[in-house]
């Protein structure tokens, strides 16, 4: 399993904070975790805005960075604090 | 060196002194604080809501302050941000670097805001008067990151 979250702007278009999913070796990468998500359609659409950013364990990466199981993912809009 | 993620309100002029600590090496303290302002994008703004990813919002900090130490000659450098709820003229963040000699104090303390401005995981949600926003992110604070790129 891998665990996903979703922030800001995407968590309230979503509606839910996060979610697991089970890990494959399909989910190499963070894009394939967000292919997947997008085939959902509808909101999920959010997921393929240009500027989006994301995480693996809690730290920034590319949408190219590698996936294992237990991996904890996320997604979200361009930072904008301070 | 310390990093500070907090709802409660701080005093600059307290963290400013702070930064001094009575160590006699230090000759330059810079400090960066940046306000919510009442108006932005066109529309006044009554308050704001600040989002973070706790955890992730700690080790993005802390890697950034790790990159102004190692590019400068800090004897210390502290990062102090806010999120919850914020009315207008309230401080939402606070940098303040303490060097030898000026220019790494000023430098450390710019590169800490621009990175923290693209890099750390806080999004601001304003109340407008046609309801609630989420606030964009600016070509320009990408811009202003690039630059400290060797």
């Amino acid at each position: 399993m891998i665990s996903i979250q979703y922030f800001a702007r995407y968590r309230e278009a979503l509606g839910i904070d996060g979610e697991r999913l089970e890990w494959d070796a399909s989910l190499a990468c963070v894009d394939d975790v967000r292919q997947r998500l997008l085939a959902r359609g509808g909101e999920w659409r959010v997921l393929g805005e240009q500027n989006l950013m994301c995480a693996r364990n809690q730290e920034l990466c590319g949408l190219d960075e590698a996936v294992a199981d237990g991996d904890e993912v996320a997604f979200f809009p361009t930072v904008t604090g301070g | 060196m310390s990093v500070r993620v907090q709802q409660a309100p701080f005093d600059p002029g307290v963290e400013l002194n702070a930064l001094h600590a009575a160590n006699l090496g230090i000759g330059a303290v810079a400090g960066f604080v940046g306000y919510v302002r009442d108006f932005n994008d066109g529309q006044e703004v009554a308050g704001m809501f600040l989002e973070h990813a706790p955890g992730m919002t700690e080790k993005a900090l802390a890697k950034i302050v790790e990159e102004a130490e190692q590019r400068w000659p800090l004897l210390r450098l502290d990062v102090l941000h806010r999120v919850g709820t914020l009315e207008p003229g309230e401080p939402i963040v606070f940098v303040g670097a303490a060097s030898a000699h000026r220019d790494a104090a000023f430098d450390a303390c710019r590169f800490v805001m621009d990175y923290l401005k693209t890099r750390a995981p806080f999004w601001k949600k304003e109340t407008t008067p046609e309801g609630p926003r989420w606030v964009d992110g600016r070509d320009s604070d990408q811009t202003a990151a690039d630059r400290w790129k060797a």
